[in-house]
C-alpha cells in the first residue's frame, strides 16, 4: 500500500513528541499527589499550577479562573448543568445552538427532563447564529447561553465575540465551546466577553482524557464531583498532573506557533479545496471565509459517505462522515441538517481536517485517490447525474 | 482493517472491498427498486431472465445498483452471486435468514440493508412476472405490497418530520 494519510485532525491529534518529552517524568519519577504536603506532593502541585498559569496565558484568564477536568465533554456538562443547578433562584431557561456538540445538546436534552426550558438557536446555511434571533431568545429568567466557537463538523467560526457583548449586556452567563479553534485562532475572555470556556487538550497535540473549564471569577456554579476539593472545590479527584502538564506544554507550543500555523494550514486548505471542487458536483458545507483554517467539509451527490470513507481508508486515507450509515443512531449528522442539508446530501459528506503533521505531499495524494473513489462509487450508484 | 469497522463480518468486508456484480445489466428484463433516499440507503436490482437445460426460468444475469453504507454494497455483492444460474422458484423462496447465514452476524441496526437487497431482487422478479402477464404468487405479492407501502410509509414520516420541523422553528 502506498502513503498513510491522517486527515481526520478534528477528531484527535497525536501527542507532539515536545509534549510526550515534558510528560515523561511525571509518571513514574514526580508521581507525587497534588494535595500532599511533602516533598513529592508539593512538586506535583507546583506543575499542577505552573501548567494553569500557562493555559491561563492562551486565553488572557487568570490561572484561579481555569478548572482542568477530563476534557470537553465533562467541561460542557459542567458548565450547563453547573451553572443551571446553582442559578435555579434567577431562572430555569438557557439558550444553545442548534449545532453543538452532542455533549452540550445532550446535557440540555437532560436538563429539560429536570424541569429546565431549553431555546436551541437556528444557524443559517453557513452555520452562522443569528444575533437578532439570539436577543430575541433572552427572556428575564434566562440564566445562560451557550455558543461553541467553532463548529466540529464544518468549521464554521461564530460571532462570539458580539454573541459575548449581548450576553453581558443583557446580564446573562455566556458559556463557549472551543475545542476546535483553541489553539488554532486567538480567543480573549475578556475582549470577548466570556463567563464560561471549555478546551480540550486532544485536539492540539496534547494526550487525552485532559480539558478544563474556564470560569470567569464570580460564575455561580455547582460542582458534579463531590470528594476531596481538588481544583478550587469545584472538580474533585485525584489530578492528573501528567496529563495537564503535557495539555499546557501543548497549549503553549499552539500559542507560540499560532500565527504562522494558522497560515500555512489555510494555504494547505485552499490546495485541497481547490482540488476537491473540481469534482463534479461536489460541494462545500461550511461558510466560504469564516471558517477555521483546518476543517473542509464537502458533500457529493449520488454517494454515500460510510462507504466513501471506508473506500479511502483501503488507500490510506483517514476521513470522516456525517453520513446516517455511519452514526449508531441512523441519523445524518444534526449539524449538516441544521444548515439546511436534504437528508440524501448529508449522506454523502466527507469531512476533512488538516493539522501539524498535514504536508502538500499528502494533499496531493489525497486529490488523486480522492476523485477516483468517488467515481468509483458514482459507477454503481443508481443516481447517474441526478436524483430520480 | 481498523478496529471501528470491526462490527461488520469479515464476508461483509471482503465482499466490499471486491464487489462482484454491482452496476447496470443492458436492456435487462426488469428492474426492481427498494429503499428511499430520504431514509437512506437505495438499491437497484437488474435481472436478465433466461432458460436453463430443463427449460425452468432462471436467473442469466443480475446485478445491482447501490447508493449506500459498506453492508449495503456487501450484502448486494454477496446476493448477486448467491442468485445467480438459479431458478425463478428458488429465489421466491430465498428469506434475508438465508442472506445473514453468509454474512454471519450483522449489527442489528444494519439489518435492514439486507431485507431492502431481497426485496429489490423480489421487487425485478414480480416486474418480470407482470411485464410477462404471469400469474403472481401470493407470496411476492405480500413481499411487493409491503415495498410500496413501506415507501408510502417513509414518505409520510417524512412530511410529518418536516412539517414538525416547521413549528418548532
Amino acid at each position: 500500500m502506498g502513503m498513510k494519510v491522517y486527515m481526520d485532525y478534528a477528531a484527535t491529534t497525536p501527542v507532539d513528541p515536545r509534549v510526550l518529552k515534558v510528560m515523561r517524568p511525571y509518571f513514574s519519577k514526580k508521581f507525587g499527589n497534588t494535595m500532599s504536603l511533602h516533598s513529592f506532593g508539593r512538586e506535583a502541585k507546583k506543575a499542577l499550577e505552573d501548567s494553569r498559569e500557562k493555559i491561563a496565558k492562551v486565553i488572557n484568564a487568570n490561572p484561579s479562573e481555569i478548572i482542568f477536568t477530563s476534557g470537553a465533554t465533562e467541561s460542557n456538562n459542567l458548565a450547563l448543568k453547573g451553572v443551571a443547578f446553582a442559578n435555579k433562584k434567577k431562572g430555569k431557561h438557557l439558550i444553545v445552538s442548534s449545532i453543538e456538540h452532542h455533549c452540550v445538546l445532550d446535557s440540555a436534552r437532560w436538563l429539560e427532563k429536570q424541569g429546565f426550558e431549553i431555546t436551541y438557536l437556528k444557524v443559517d446555511k453557513h452555520g452562522l447564529v443569528n444575533l437578532a434571533e439570539l436577543e430575541d431568545s433572552i427572556r428575564e429568567d434566562t440564566i445562560l447561553v451557550s455558543v461553541m466557537h467553532a463548529n466540529n463538523e464544518i468549521g464554521t467560526i461564530e460571532p462570539i465575540k458580539e454573541v459575548g457583548k449581548i450576553c453581558r449586556e443583557k446580564g446573562v452567563y455566556f458559556h463557549t465551546d472551543v475545542a476546535q479553534s483553541f489553539g488554532k485562532i486567538p480567543i480573549d475572555v475578556k475582549k470577548m466577553n466570556i463567563d464560561l470556556l471549555t478546551a480540550s487538550s486532544h485536539k492540539i497535540y496534547g494526550p487525552k482524557g485532559v480539558g478544563f473549564l474556564f470560569i470567569r471569577e464570580g460564575v455561580e456554579i455547582e460542582p458534579l464531583l463531590h470528594g476531596g476539593g481538588h481544583e478550587f472545590g469545584l472538580r474533585s479527584s485525584t489530578v492528573n498532573v501528567a496529563g495537564i502538564v503535557g495539555f499546557a506544554e501543548a497549549a503553549e507550543i499552539a500559542r507560540k506557533e499560532m500565527k504562522r500555523e494558522a497560515e500555512r494550514l489555510t494555504k494547505l486548505r485552499r490546495k485541497l479545496e481547490r482540488g476537491v471542487l473540481k469534482i463534479k458536483n461536489s460541494h462545500l458545507n461550511g461558510h466560504p471565509i469564516k471558517r477555521l483554517p483546518n476543517i473542509s467539509n464537502f458533500w457529493f451527490d449520488f454517494i454515500e459517505g460510510e462507504a466513501l470513507v471506508m473506500y479511502l481508508d483501503q488507500k490510506g486515507i483517514a476521513a470522516s462522515t456525517g453520513s446516517a450509515c455511519s452514526s449508531e443512531s441512523l441519523e445524518p449528522s444534526h449539524v449538516l441538517l441544521a444548515i439546511g442539508l436534504k437528508p440524501h446530501q448529508a449522506q454523502g459528506s466527507l469531512r476533512l481536517s488538516i493539522g501539524r503533521f498535514t504536508t502538500k505531499k499528502e494533499v496531493d495524494w489525497v486529490l488523486k485517490v480522492l476523485p477516483e473513489v468517488v467515481e468509483r462509487l458514482r459507477k454503481i450508484s443508481p443516481f447517474k447525474g441526478k436524483w430520480s | 482493517m481498523r478496529k471501528e469497522f470491526l462490527p461488520y463480518s469479515k464476508e461483509i468486508i471482503r465482499h466490499f472491498k471486491h464487489p462482484k456484480g454491482l452496476g447496470r445489466i443492458k436492456n435487462p428484463s426488469a428492474i426492481g427498486k427498494a429503499g428511499n433516499i430520504i431514509c437512506g440507503d437505495v438499491l437497484w436490482c437488474y435481472i436478465k431472465v433466461g432458460k436453463n437445460k430443463r427449460g425452468e426460468e432462471i436467473i442469466k444475469d443480475v446485478r445491482m445498483e447501490v447508493f449506500g453504507c459498506i453492508v449495503a454494497i456487501g450484502i448486494s455483492s454477496l446476493l448477486t452471486r448467491m442468485v445467480k444460474g438459479k431458478t425463478i422458484e428458488e429465489i421466491l423462496e430465498l428469506t434475508k435468514d438465508d442472506i445473514l447465514k453468509k454474512t454471519g452476524p450483522l449489527p442489528p441496526i444494519k439489518v435492514h440493508c439486507s431485507i431492502l437487497a431481497l426485496d429489490a431482487l423480489h421487487e425485478a422478479i414480480y416486474n418480470y412476472l407482470v411485464k410477462k402477464k404471469r400469474k403472481i404468487p401470493e407470496k411476492l405479492r405480500k413481499v411487493h405490497e409491503r415495498v410500496v407501502n413501506t415507501l408510502k410509509e417513509i414518505e409520510k414520516r417524512h412530511e410529518e418530520f418536516l412539517k414538525l420541523e416547521e413549528k418548532l422553528r
